[in-house]
């Protein structure tokens, strides 16, 4: 199978963020052209002006729109790479232009949450699995598209931008959609594996932006590499009983979307959701870093649901439910800090 | 509850234009065209093992076959006709490579042609009208001999086999959709009498006879053979697991629906052992839809537009089957630890059969068949026209389904996945049509009653429970039973389950009419009501556990 121009049809690319700009770009260099996607006409406007996106360079073969009919109409893969909080949305305004034929790999590394009246989950009514969904799952509700996969894996935008070496694992039930993932993405300086465990793939990119907002944390207060390499660790362990509970299986999890995923985001000042953590260990209130941030840092929202859903479905997660409280100022982080000092765990490795 | 009696004029008049008689009577034409295509389906898929391999490897299964498991249907040339090709195999090992190669395919082609002529069944117009005659005939006068007393009853005609059977869903819709397009009819599967009442409902609906698999053992016996083969029965033999058997088993289904067959897949694969709606469907056979459907969208062409197929859910209902004690046990005895288990099976001579059929058919046990709504081949639901709809209602081309890079395309492994995806969807709608009775819900108050005073013990543990420990305080049973109906009613109305008519009488005589249909023909019934009416008595925990098992799944347990 020959890596370069795979696709004669252009390929759709949906967010003009930054890891949706560098997707964009990595699948112009191998195919024929790209459409990327912003639903804000004056973003599209200014991209084509300067031809750049969030200080990324835009390929000269990156066509810009802000219709989902042209890029429904016009291309066969679509990948969206948009806020979680937005997905839903996007799918349904995207929807009436999408087709069976059409394949879908998203790159969001967030939880749809479908709960029409907040006000109405409590404890007689807790928040539960049906008003959680994955993207792949918003995909298939909100649209005739079935065959549907996802990317995850160590791919922090910045360093893809600057043309460093990177690899991510493409994941669906369908050994189309691996293949045509890594047909229209497999470059020289990235590298693609594939897996069928798509609801464990999403998983790992999920639950990782957790861990990543706690390694912030420790970094933020200096604790040292002992500390985080600690915490990691046992952040991972943390992520493998959460996506148990979900259906996921552990394999999943010590792989590149998994482990691979944790160790970047949980050591780079480039990862969003790390800088959230190490904000708030500097004394900062979660509102003021997310407003000062420009892109969303999923890890936040995904707290949040872990937390209640933890309580739910009775999984232990000692990590995101002080997160939850460090986020919702009920605990400082250095209480926190101490706190997991002193958690009894019990067996290092119970899940193999 | 009154109805108003609604007949079903034929859909197509003439049986002449039938597809399955037409299948019929082009026998052999049909079968050497499904011979061919098993052996080009065969040479495509190769499991790492050469020719030879596999067929040294069918010889020696079904010589042991053969040897270990004969049955009366057999045919009696069985066993000369492996040696011989055993020995052929061995005389032509010597041969050079290109001669041996042509014996082994010669070879290969004689299995799959005598398989196929054995899986063909051989429809006859006249014994169906005879088969449709008797039954629906037949049974009218068992009932009315029953209902209606006295002698010349016999001849009454006040009441009809419709009366009996309640048909609710549908039915219009599986008429039309059976004008346009091909219909593959699904069923839950309970009992052996199931292919017989699909048979009246589909005869009663005006329907063209159906195509469907039947378990070859059920050919052993006269009777049943008689109306399974002019009922447009082909013959699965499951003790045959060859490759090449199934490939020519699936090939012979997946060729006929594109010849516009109508065929019925009990999805489940078998009778539903535990008695819980099936959860995991038999993909091999359902897989033959979905190549079925991709072929034809193939072989379309603008004058010949491609035939849709239709998936049409159905879901029978009654308050009792016949083999629950044995399908129980058999289920138990699966699971784990039933050590008392004995063989034991209701459908070994015709006499038992018959006295079961005139119980089944004239004391007063409901019985209600559901037509689901149509799906095409990835369980989307399809108007009366034959259009597709995705969830927000839009129209899809199911074609889209297997185009990529713009063309047809055969995918294995995407079919696979589509069939899975489809027998997920046939799974929901079974629960959404699962009818259920009083009797479904007394026996699962009854069981999660026990359950909960006895939190510590196991199922098995708790299937032996003594008798002092097997009563329940009425008042207790119908708090619990009101409870649940009502969880229960609040599913209906979200249209997650549907319930019979006379769930909406007073609790206490919903609970009275459960209490007397549930295995209201077992030797022991799983529940009575004690003389007093202050207790509720258990007396089989087993078939209890069965019946309990068929309203499993939609957690009502947690308002308990």
């Amino acid at each position: 199978m020959s890596s370069k121009s795979t696709s004669k049809k252009p390929i759709g690319v949906i967010g003009a963020g930054s890891f949706g700009t560098a997707m964009a770009n990595i699948l112009a260099e191998n195919n024929q052209s790209v459409i990327l996607y912003s639903h804000r006409p004056e973003r599209v406007k200014a991209m084509g002006e300067t031809r750049s996106s969030g200080g990324q360079k835009l390929q000269d073969n990156i066509l810009l729109t802000n219709s989902f009919e042209e890029i429904g109409n016009n291309c066969e893969v679509i990948f969206p790479i948009v806020p979680s909080a937005n997905f839903r949305t996007m799918i349904k305004g995207l929807s009436p232009f999408l087709k069976p034929y059409h394949i879908l790999i998203h790159g969001t590394k967030g939880f749809d949450l479908n709960v029409t009246d907040p006000s109405k989950i409590d404890a007689q009514n807790p928040l539960s699995r049906d008003h959680v969904r994955t993207m792949s799952e918003v995909i298939l509700e909100e649209s005739s598209v079935v065959r549907v996969g996802c990317l995850a894996g160590p791919n922090l935008a910045t360093e893809i931008s600057e043309r460093k070496p990177a690899a991510t694992v493409v994941a669906s039930h369908f050994d189309e959609v691996i293949r045509v993932g890594q047909s229209l993405l497999r470059s020289d300086r990235f590298l693609i594996y594939g897996s069928n465990d798509l609801i464990g793939i999403e998983l790992c990119g999920i639950l990782k932006n957790i861990i990543a907002v706690g390694a912030g944390t420790i970094a933020g207060l200096k604790l040292g590499d002992n500390a985080r390499a600690l915490f990691i660790s046992r952040g991972l362990v943390e992520m493998v009983h959460i996506g148990k509970a979900f259906g996921g299986n552990a394999q999943a999890f010590l792989g590149l979307a998994g482990v691979g995923d944790l160790i970047a985001t949980s050591a780079s000042s480039l990862s969003r959701n790390y800088t959230v953590g190490f904000r708030l260990a500097q004394g900062e209130v979660i509102s003021d870093i997310i407003d000062s941030m420009e892109e969303v840092a999923e890890g936040v929202k995904t707290i949040n649901i872990i937390n209640k859903l933890s309580k739910t479905y009775k999984v232990r997660c000692p990590i995101t439910e002080t997160l939850y409280r460090i986020i919702n100022k009920e605990m400082t982080v250095n209480d926190a800090h101490k706190y997991l000092m002193k958690f009894p765990f019990r067996a290092e490795i119970d899940f193999i | 509850m009154s109805r108003k009696k609604v007949k079903y004029p034929e859909i197509i008049p003439r049986t002449q234009q039938w597809p399955i008689v037409q299948l019929a009577k082009h026998r052999k034409e049909f079968i050497e065209e499904a011979s061919a295509e098993t052996f080009n389906n065969l040479q495509k898929i190769t499991r790492g093992r050469s020719l030879r391999e596999e067929l040294e490897m069918t010889v020696y299964r079904e010589k042991l076959r053969v040897k270990s498991n004969p049955w009366r249907v057999d045919p009696k040339d069985d066993k000369p006709f492996w040696l011989n090709i055993q020995k052929r195999l061995l005389d032509s090992h010597q041969l050079p490579k290109e001669e041996s190669k042509e014996v082994e395919e010669k070879i290969l082609k004689e299995i799959i042609y005598r398989y196929t002529d054995e899986i063909a069944g051989s429809f006859r117009r006249n014994s169906y009208r005879f088969a449709k005659k008797f039954i629906t005939f037949g049974f009218a006068r068992l009932l009315n001999a029953a209902r209606v007393k006295g002698f010349t009853s016999l001849f009454s005609r006040q009441l009809d086999l419709d009366d009996k059977i309640n048909i609710q869903g549908q039915p219009e819709h599986i008429r039309k959709l059976a004008k346009i397009g091909t219909v593959v009819m699904v069923p839950t599967h309970f009992s052996n009498l199931d292919s017989i009442l699909i048979g009246w409902v589909i005869q009663f609906l005006g329907l063209p006879a159906f195509l469907y698999g039947a378990g070859l053992n059920l050919f052993n016996l006269k009777v049943f053979a008689y109306f399974m083969n002019s009922l447009g029965a082909y013959k699965v033999d499951r003790r045959k697991k060859n490759p090449v058997y199934l490939e020519a088993l699936k090939t012979y289904s997946s060729l006929a629906l594109r010849k516009g067959c109508h065929s019925l897949f009990f999805p489940g694969g078998t009778r539903s052992r535990s008695g819980h709606i099936e959860k995991s469907l038999k993909l091999g056979l359902l897989g033959t839809t979905v190549e079925a459907q991709r072929i034809a969208f193939q072989e379309e062409s603008s004058d010949k537009p491609a035939r849709k197929i239709f998936v049409v859910p159905v879901v029978l209902n009654y308050h009792f089957t016949l083999e629950a004690p044995s399908l129980i046990n058999d289920h138990l005895k699966a699971t784990g630890q039933e050590r008392y288990y004995k063989e034991n099976d209701e459908f070994t001579t015709s006499y038992r059969i018959a006295t079961f059929l005139f119980k089944f058919f004239t004391k007063g046990s409901d019985i209600s068949v559901t037509i689901g709504k149509g799906m095409d081949i990835l369980g989307n639901y399809v108007t009366d026209e034959g259009v597709s709809l995705d969830a927000n209602g839009n129209a899809i081309d199911s074609r889209d389904y297997f185009v990529s890079a713009g063309k047809i395309t055969f995918d294995k492994q995407r079919e696979q996945e589509y069939v899975r995806i489809l027998a997920k969807r046939i799974v929901e709608e079974f629960h959404k049509h699962n009818r259920v009775f009083a009797s479904h819900l007394v026996a699962f108050v009854a069981f999660k009653i026990l359950q909960r005073k006895n939190p510590k013990l196991d199922l098995y543990s708790l299937l032996r429970l003594h008798d002092e420990d097997l009563e329940i305080d009425y008042l207790e049973f119908k708090k619990d039973y009101k409870k649940l109906r009502k969880r229960l009613m609040k599913l209906y109305r979200k249209q997650k389950v549907d319930v019979a008519g006379h769930m909406k009488y007073k609790a206490d005589e919903s609970i009275e009419l459960g209490v007397k249909n549930v295995g209201m023909y077992h030797a022991q019934r799983p529940l009575i009501k004690s003389k007093d009416g202050n207790k509720i008595i258990v007396q089989d925990m087993n078939t209890l556990y069965y019946y309990h098992n068929r309203m499993d799944g939609y957690e009502l347990e947690k308002h308990l």
